[in-house]
């Protein structure tokens, strides 16, 4: 009975997580990653909201755990190809090779949209327009300058790029930019308390544990500056700076800023791979999103038996839903196993 | 005298008939402007009024146009048309000949085969029986052609035919009717009195003599009052199209042009349209997004029957394809835009930042990028590009953001906002003496063209990198690179500009043909103009659109309009770029290898 395994695609938070879960219960687990390095996008984090913990020690507290000789760990394999046949998942690398077992779990998750999709915003075009991912880059090595070497004393963060825009076809809210930004202004704030963080916004949604508490301390302590309007252009000057032209929606008038870098908070689409495996399964979803059978008490499972899901390759979620997430849809794997 | 009492039906229809046709044709004529009554007034005794009447006979009776879009369309119209025109023509002479006289009574050559009964059987009498047999036959078969497309409109190439109101129903049937019971009447008399040629002799030999006796006369009240049916119809259904083409033919000849504000040319022109339908195949809203009530022909209708509600105004892409393919070559995206105007309502004036915007410099080349060009600066920096391999001096005039070129806000109807911008724009533009305006945007070189009144010469980008290159001032790298141009259409249909963007490009990859250009170019979906639709509308316009434009999977897709690019970069996978995009990326640096080096890296990765 022991022998039963099960495939787990992508090996970021959720895959890992899930993987630990299955293979304490005494299953075969292969896990495949198409990175070199294991742990996804929380790679690119430094530090995790709202209560600023290393990001590194989630991440190595999970990979520690992956020591167990029931987990088989593929990196460097992308999976191009997953169905079920003769009673087996079966995935298939770019190399061809193939993987079999019982079960079969997609913790594909996210990417990040692609910023230079939004021309007006300058991404890809100014030397200091950077993306929120740039910015956890910079905060890594702890430099956070501009392109030209230069403390900003102004810095902007653009809230939506790429959520709830319907031009780009991205209806929906990403859930963690909002808090993100608050994050990384106060982070900004702790660095160079001289200097100026403007935040702009639609909507502030501070809708988890201790979010509005952060929120209001990076107003109260940081004397982040927060703008209800969209930024429509920006602009380089002839010294490098930024100029964004935006409107403050709360006064109703057109408002025009120089700043020294734009941070661009952009917001969490399909991966590719999310987007691939899920069609050729016909589970895909909204937006290139993987679908689970239903929302209430089927989120993990699908329409095609043995085949899981877990993490963000359903939509946009937390590191902590998500973790909680790769633990329920081990359980119902485990539950499978169990009974075939 | 020749006289019965079934003429009277067809002379009173007639003689109302021309009272309200004359009525009609007064009124709209007061309603010209005074650039048109000058023109119809100086014209009228020309040359001109010949190449008129010459393009009535081919447009209105031949129907010229709708054959080479639609040789069995046309055929349809022209054996109706043209022959039923004969059919009069030759009927009058029939009847001046047999009354020896030209002012015989004018009923007489309509009813001409019952009123000539003891006419003698020698040639010439034979030889206009013959004629008319002839034609009646012709405009019957074009008859059979109409029922037959009003059933299966698909035979003849129309995917969706109009639907249509009751008046043009009702003279429909009686038109339909016309000429089946002309043959019968005259096929009765021919019966009795044997005045007939093959197909009258021949359908009345068919009769018996008693037959024929007792349905006589019944038919030719029947033919005399579907006559009437007609003539009392005509000018209130689509079939005032036809009297109304001719005088429009006659104003465009003698030069009247239809102008910002609405017209007596445009009453002429609402009532010129035949209702076709040829414009909704032609619509974008209809054939990808399903939109089927908003079309030039509905429009045109609402606004003849004064129904017009703002929804239908406003519903439209104003991308000109049913203009292109109006048979009748009606200005149908002009005519929205001339209803569209707002004048009751004032509108904020939110224009006070304009007063800041001065101009210190002194220039011959002015280059305005537009609102929408601010938005996709990669279209900026590679202009900037251009003119520096150039070595071009220019004044970029809304580098610090500039002021609108006003023409969204004309699209919408708002007259005087536009104007309040086009007068500053005006203002600083004079003030720099400059000798020549690039612009990047098609929508704003549409409106530096035709809505300012600037005494400079306009250029697109487009051509004004076919100039330099033209020069010599600019040389370009060639490569392998497929490349499919798409015509926008404010550029394409809207100025005619179709061959520079292609000359430029052909410099540089090869062109790949697609199945819409140049004229027949569709729209990004993009458009400013419909205020309507929602985004997924659009969308699905872009879509469509997009769908064919890479059916070859170019490995650039290219425009020479940044709110194209904009709309296509966000559905496209591949490459989507201005063409003064490709032209900055595939620029030869002369002297200078090592730049050189670099371009060729750039390129490379184009490729990738």
């Amino acid at each position: 009975m022991k022998n039963k395994s099960v495939i787990i695609i992508g090996a970021g938070v959720a895959g890992i997580e899930a993987a630990n879960n299955i293979a304490e219960n005494g299953y075969n687990v292969t896990l495949i990653e198409k990175e070199n390095l294991l742990g996804g996008n929380l790679k690119n984090y430094a530090k995790l909201f709202p209560d600023f913990y290393e990001a590194g020690e989630v991440k190595n507290n999970l990979i520690n755990k992956l020591n167990s000789e029931n987990i088989n760990v593929y990196n460097n394999n992308e999976i191009t190809e997953l169905f079920f046949e003769n009673n087996k998942w079966q995935a298939v690398n770019s190399q061809n090779q193939k993987f079999l077992a019982d079960a079969a779990l997609l913790t594909t998750g996210f990417t990040v949209f692609d910023a230079k999709r939004k021309e007006e915003l300058g991404y890809g075009i100014y030397d200091n327009v950077i993306t929120s991912l740039e910015f956890e880059n910079m905060y890594k090595t702890g430099k956070i300058t501009t392109k030209q070497g230069n403390i900003p004393e102004r810095i902007a963060f653009l809230n939506c790029v790429g959520s709830r825009d319907e031009k780009v076809g991205n209806h929906y809210c990403s859930r963690v930019c909002c808090i993100n930004a608050v994050k990384q202004a106060s982070e900004f704030k702790e660095i160079y308390p001289d200097s100026q963080a403007y935040c702009f916004y639609m909507d502030m949604r501070m809708a988890g544990q201790f979010y509005e508490e952060l929120y209001r301390k990076s107003q109260e302590k940081h004397n982040v500056i927060y703008i209800r309007g969209r930024i429509s252009e920006a602009a380089a000057t002839l010294d490098n700076k930024i100029q964004i032209k935006s409107e403050d929606t709360l006064s109703g008038l057109p408002l025009k800023m120089t700043v020294d870098l734009l941070v661009l908070m952009v917001g969490i689409e399909a991966s590719i791979g999310t987007n691939q495996l899920a069609s050729q399964n016909e589970i895909n979803g909204e937006y290139g999103f993987a679908k689970s059978k239903g929302l209430y008490g089927n989120d993990n499972i699908t329409n095609k038996k043995g085949l899981f899901l877990a993490g963000t390759c359903k939509r946009p979620l937390t590191i902590p839903e998500t973790i909680a997430d790769a633990k329920a849809a081990a359980n119902q794997i485990i539950k499978y196993l169990n009974q075939i | 005298m020749n006289y019965n009492n079934f003429i009277i039906p067809f002379c009173l229809g007639a003689s109302l008939l021309l009272i309200i046709i004359i009525y009609k044709f007064a009124k709209w004529l007061s309603k010209l402007d005074k650039k048109q009554k000058y023109f119809v007034k100086r014209n009228f005794f020309s040359k001109k009024s010949i190449a008129a009447i010459n393009e009535v006979f081919r447009e209105a009776l031949i129907h010229r146009n709708i054959y080479r879009k639609n040789p069995l369309l046309g055929y349809m119209h022209m054996s109706l048309a043209f022959g039923w025109f004969l059919l009069i023509v030759v009927g009058k002479i029939e009847a001046s000949f047999y009354a020896g006289s030209f002012f015989e009574e004018p009923w007489l050559a309509i009813f001409f085969k019952f009123f000539a009964r003891e006419q003698a059987n020698f040639w010439v009498a034979n030889f206009f029986s013959f004629t008319m047999d002839l034609l009646l036959l012709i405009v019957l078969s074009g008859l059979a052609l109409a029922i037959i497309k009003r059933l299966k409109s698909k035979i003849l190439g129309i995917k969706k035919a109009t639907k249509h109101v009751i008046y043009d129903k009702i003279a429909l049937t009686a038109l339909w009717l016309i000429f089946p019971l002309r043959l019968l009447a005259e096929s009765s008399t021919a019966a009795l009195v044997q005045n007939g040629s093959f197909l009258t002799g021949g359908i009345g030999e068919l009769f018996s003599l008693q037959f024929a006796q007792n349905v006589e006369l019944p038919l030719y009240w029947a033919y005399s009052s579907v006559l009437f049916v007609f003539f009392v119809s005509l000018p209130f259904s689509r079939y005032m199209h036809i009297p109304s083409e001719v005088v429009l033919i006659f104003l465009r000849k003698w030069g009247a042009k239809a102008g910002e504000q609405y017209s007596g040319l445009s009453d002429f022109e609402i009532n010129s349209c035949s209702r076709c339908g040829i414009c909704i195949d032609a619509c974008q809203l209809s054939f990808s997004a399903n939109i089927n009530n908003v079309q030039s022909v509905y429009f045109i209708r609402d606004t003849r029957y004064k129904k017009l509600n703002d929804n239908i105004a406003n519903n439209c892409l104003m991308c000109g394809r049913c203009t292109e393919a109006c048979p009748v070559g009606l200005e149908l995206t002009l005519i929205r835009q001339q209803l569209r105007t707002k004048t009751e309502i004032a509108g904020k004036h939110y224009y006070d930042y304009c007063e800041n915007k001065n101009n210190k410099n002194k220039t011959d080349i002015i280059y305005f990028a537009g609102c929408m060009t601010q938005l996709t600066p990669n279209i900026i920096i590679a202009m900037k590009n251009i003119f520096s391999a150039a070595k071009v001096k220019y004044w970029f005039m809304d580098e610090d953001k500039g002021i609108c070129c006003g023409r969204p806000m004309r699209q919408q109807g708002f007259v005087q906002q536009s104007k309040d911008l086009i007068s500053k724009n005006t203002k600083l533009i004079s003030k720099s003496g400059a000798k020549l305006l690039i612009c990047s945007c098609p929508i704003c070189y549409k409106s530096f063209k035709e809505e300012y009144s600037l005494d400079i010469e306009i250029m697109h980008h487009s051509e004004y990198i076919k100039m330099l290159i033209d020069e010599n001032k600019i040389k370009l790298n060639k490569s392998e690179l497929n490349i499919v141009f798409h015509d926008p259409c404010e550029l394409g249909r809207g100025l005619n500009i179709y061959k520079p963007p292609r000359q430029v490009l052909s410099k540089i990859g090869k062109i790949i043909d697609t199945e819409f250009s140049e004229k027949d170019s569709l729209c990004c979906g993009g458009s400013l103009a419909n205020t309507v639709i929602e985004l997924e509308t659009q969308l699905e316009i872009r879509n469509k659109a997009l769908e064919i434009l890479t059916k070859s999977k170019p490995d650039i897709l290219a425009t020479a309009c940044p709110l194209c690019k904009k709309s296509f970069t966000h559905a496209y996978k591949g490459k989507v770029m201005d063409i003064a995009e490709i032209v900055s990326k595939f620029l030869y640096l002369q002297n200078n290898s090592k730049k050189q080096e670099i371009k060729e890296k750039e390129i490379f990765s184009i490729l990738k």
